[in-house]
C-alpha cells in the first residue's frame, strides 16, 4: 500500500511546489479546526450578550440586581435575580461543606498515606463518582436522601436545597481530591525529607510542609469546585425545587439560576417573550461568575507551578 | 509550640507517642473520607438497582413512552441517544483531532497559540447549560435547525471538543520525536509523517479520549433540555432533522412525574444508562491496555 503510493508519486513526478501547496492547505485546515474553539467562546458571548441587551432594554439593570422578588413567569412580573443567586450560592456552599474537607482528606490519603497499589485501585474507583451522570444524582437526591432528611427533620420539604447539596458534594469530591493530589504529588520529595530529618512525624510533614507547599494548587482545586457547583444543573433541577426565595434555610424549596433556565426551557416559551430573554440574562450572569472563578483557578495553577524545580 | 514540647520543668519533651497517636487518628480520618465516597457510590448503585430492576423486561426497550407505566419504554430515547452520539462523534472527531494535531505539531509559540490554549481550558469549565443556550441561540434559532437531533448533536459536539482536544494532544505528545525524525529523514513531508507515522501510533490514545467524550455526551441532560429536546416522543426517529429525546431526558421526565411507578421506570432507565457508560469505560480501559505502545 505505502509502496505503491510512493511509486505513483514518483511516476507522477510531483514537483516540490505541489507538495508545498498541499502541506500549506493541510496546515491551514488544521489551524481552522483549532480556531473552532475560539469561535465557540465568541458564539457563547455573542448569543448571551444579544439577548441580555434586549432584556435590559425592558428591565432596568438596577431592578435586576437589587429587587428581591423573581416572578417573570407570573402575571405581575418582578425581575430581581437575587433569590436565584441566593439559591445557587446556598446549594453550592452546602456542597462545599462536603466536597472540600472530604476531597482534601482523600487527596492527603492518596498522596501521603496510600501505597502505590492502593492508590491505583482507589483513585479510579473514586473517579467513578465524577463520571455518574448528574440526572442520576438528581434521582438519588430526591428519592433516597430527601426521605432520610424528612425522617430527621419532619419540616423538610419534598424539594429542598440540602439533599441537592449533599449529593452534589459527593459528586464534586473526586474533582477536589484529584486536583489536590496532583498538587501534593508535585511537592518535591526533598522537602518531605528535610522535615522528617528535623524530627517531624508524618502528620506534621503532611500538614505543615506538604499542604502549605501545595496550597496554590489546592486553592485552585477549591475554586474550580465552587465553579462546578454553581454551574451544576440537573441535581438542583430535580431535587431543589422551583421556588425562588431569599432564605438561608436548606430544608426549604428554593430555585437556582440553572434550575430556572431548565424550568423555562421545559415550557414552550415564544422567542419574543420576556421569559425567553430572562434565561439568557441569567445565563450571562452564570457564565460571568464561573468564568471569573475558572480564570482565577487557572492563574493560581499557572502562577505557582514548578516553583520548586 | 514551646509549651507543647516542654514538660512541667520547662525541659524539652518530644512527646512522640502523643504525636504519633494524632497521626494515626488523622490517617484513619483521611481513609474514612475515601471510604465515605465509595460507600455513597455503592449505596447509590444498590438503591437504583433495587428500585428499577423489575422493570427491565423486553418491552422496556421496544415500547415508546406512555401515560401508562406498564406500557412505557425507552424506544425513542435509545434511538435519540444513538443518533445523537453518532452525529456528535462524526462532527467532533475530525475537528478535535485536527485541532490537537495543529497544536502539537504545527503551532508556533505565539500569542494566537497561547490564546487558543487558554481558551480551550476555559471552555472545559463552562457549565454545560451555557452550551445549551449557545445551541438554542445559534443552531435552533440562528441556523433555523429547529429542535432537531442535528442541532442537539452540534451543541454536544462543541461541548465535548475540549475533552477530545486535550486527550488527543496527550496521545500525540506521547509519540517519541525519533519516529518523526526517522520519517522526515527519509524525505517524507510533514503531513506524510503525521498521517503515516504519528497518527497510527497515537490512535489508541485518541480513541480512548473519544470514548470518554462520548460517555460525557451520553450522560449530558441540561444542554439538550435547553435547546428543547422533547420528553415525550412516540414515533421512530428517521433523520437528522427530526425532533428527538435522549436517555437522560427520558429519565428526567419520569423522575418528575408523581406516580411511584414512573420513579421506578426512571431507576430502570438509569440502570440502562449506567450499563452503557460502564461498558464504554471498560472498552476504553481495554483499548488503553491492549493497544497502547510503550516506548
Amino acid at each position: 500500500m505505502q509502496e505503491s503510493k510512493l511509486i505513483t508519486d514518483a511516476v507522477l513526478l510531483r514537483s516540490r511546489a505541489d507538495y508545498d501547496r498541499r502541506e500549506a492547505i493541510i496546515r491551514a485546515v488544521l489551524l481552522l479546526f483549532s480556531i473552532v474553539s475560539i469561535f465557540t467562546t465568541l458564539g457563547i458571548i455573542a448569543v448571551l450578550l444579544q439577548e441580555t441587551i434586549l432584556f435590559f432594554q425592558e428591565v432596568s439593570i438596577i431592578e435586576f440586581f437589587t429587587d428581591t422578588v423573581w416572578t417573570p413567569l407570573f402575571a405581575s412580573k418582578r425581575f430581581g435575580v437575587l433569590p436565584l443567586v441566593n439559591g445557587t450560592l446556598l446549594v453550592a456552599a452546602g456542597a462545599m461543606f462536603i466536597a472540600l474537607p472530604l476531597g482534601l482528606l482523600a487527596a492527603i490519603y492518596l498522596s501521603e498515606y496510600a501505597s502505590d497499589r492502593a492508590r491505583k485501585v482507589l483513585k479510579p474507583l473514586l473517579e467513578i463518582l465524577a463520571g455518574v451522570p448528574t440526572v442520576v444524582y438528581g434521582y438519588f437526591a430526591l428519592t433516597f436522601v430527601t426521605p432520610i432528611l424528612q425522617s430527621i427533620w419532619p419540616e423538610t420539604q419534598t424539594f429542598n436545597g440540602l439533599s441537592a447539596s449533599i449529593v452534589m458534594g459527593f459528586m464534586i469530591l473526586p474533582l477536589v481530591a484529584s486536583l489536590s493530589e496532583d498538587a501534593m504529588s508535585a511537592v518535591p520529595q526533598s522537602l518531605r525529607q528535610a522535615a522528617y530529618a528535623l524530627g517531624a512525624t508524618r502528620l506534621e510533614v503532611t500538614l505543615r510542609t506538604v499542604v502549605p507547599a501545595a496550597l496554590s494548587g489546592i486553592s485552585a482545586a477549591f475554586i474550580l469546585a465552587v465553579s462546578r457547583a454553581i454551574g451544576e444543573t440537573m441535581i438542583v433541577a430535580i431535587a431543589a425545587g422551583q421556588q425562588p426565595k431569599l432564605t438561608l434555610n436548606p430544608l426549604q424549596s428554593i430555585e437556582t439560576m440553572t434550575a430556572y433556565i431548565v424550568q423555562v426551557s421545559l415550557g414552550d416559551t415564544p422567542q419574543q417573550s420576556i421569559a425567553y430573554k430572562t434565561i439568557f440574562a441569567v445565563g450571562m450572569l452564570l457564565f460571568v461568575m464561573t468564568l471569573i472563578m475558572n480564570l482565577i483557578s487557572h492563574w493560581l495553577t499557572r502562577r505557582y507551578r514548578e516553583v520548586y524545580e | 509550640m514551646n509549651g507543647f514540647f516542654a514538660d512541667e520543668d520547662g525541659r524539652f519533651a518530644p512527646r512522640l507517642s502523643l504525636r504519633l497517636r494524632y497521626g494515626r487518628i488523622f490517617q484513619a480520618l483521611s481513609l474514612a473520607a475515601v471510604t465515605l465516597g465509595l460507600l455513597l457510590l455503592s449505596i447509590l448503585l444498590i438503591d437504583i438497582i433495587l428500585d428499577g430492576y423489575k422493570w427491565l423486561r423486553p418491552e422496556f426497550f421496544t415500547e415508546f413512552p406512555s401515560r401508562f407505566p406498564e406500557k412505557s419504554g425507552l424506544r425513542s430515547a435509545l434511538q435519540g441517544s444513538l443518533w445523537m452520539i453518532s452525529l456528535t462523534a462524526v462532527m467532533a472527531f475530525p475537528i478535535g483531532v485536527g485541532a490537537a494535531i495543529y497544536l502539537e505539531e504545527y503551532a508556533p509559540d505565539n500569542w494566537l497559540t497561547r490564546f487558543i490554549e487558554i481558551n480551550i481550558s476555559n471552555l472545559a469549565g463552562v457549565p454545560s447549560i451555557i452550551y445549551g443556550l449557545l445551541g438554542l441561540g445559534l443552531f435552533v434559532r440562528g441556523l433555523e435547525l429547529g429542535r432537531s437531533v442535528l442541532a442537539g448533536s452540534m451543541t454536544m459536539a462543541l461541548l465535548v471538543l475540549p475533552i477530545l482536544i486535550v486527550s488527543g494532544r496527550e496521545a500525540i505528545r506521547a509519540v517519541p520525536q525519533s519516529v518523526r525524525q526517522a520519517s522526515l529523514a527519509l524525505g517524507a513531508t510533514k503531513w506524510q509523517t503525521i498521517q503515516n507515522h504519528v497518527l497510527p501510533y497515537a490512535m489508541p490514545g485518541i480513541l480512548t479520549g473519544t470514548i470518554l467524550a462520548i460517555s460525557r455526551a451520553i450522560g449530558e441532560t441540561a444542554p439538550l433540555i435547553t435547546i428543547g429536546a422533547l420528553t415525550y416522543i412516540r414515533f421512530d426517529l428517521k433523520g437528522p432533522m427530526d425532533l428527538f429525546t435522549v436517555l437522560p431526558i427520558q429519565i428526567f421526565n419520569w423522575v418528575s412525574l408523581p406516580k411511584a411507578e414512573f420513579q421506578e421506570l426512571a431507576a430502570a432507565g438509569i440502570i440502562v444508562l449506567l450499563a452503557v457508560l460502564l461498558s464504554l469505560n471498560a472498552l476504553a480501559i481495554v483499548l488503553r491496555n491492549k493497544l497502547q505502545i510503550r516506548w
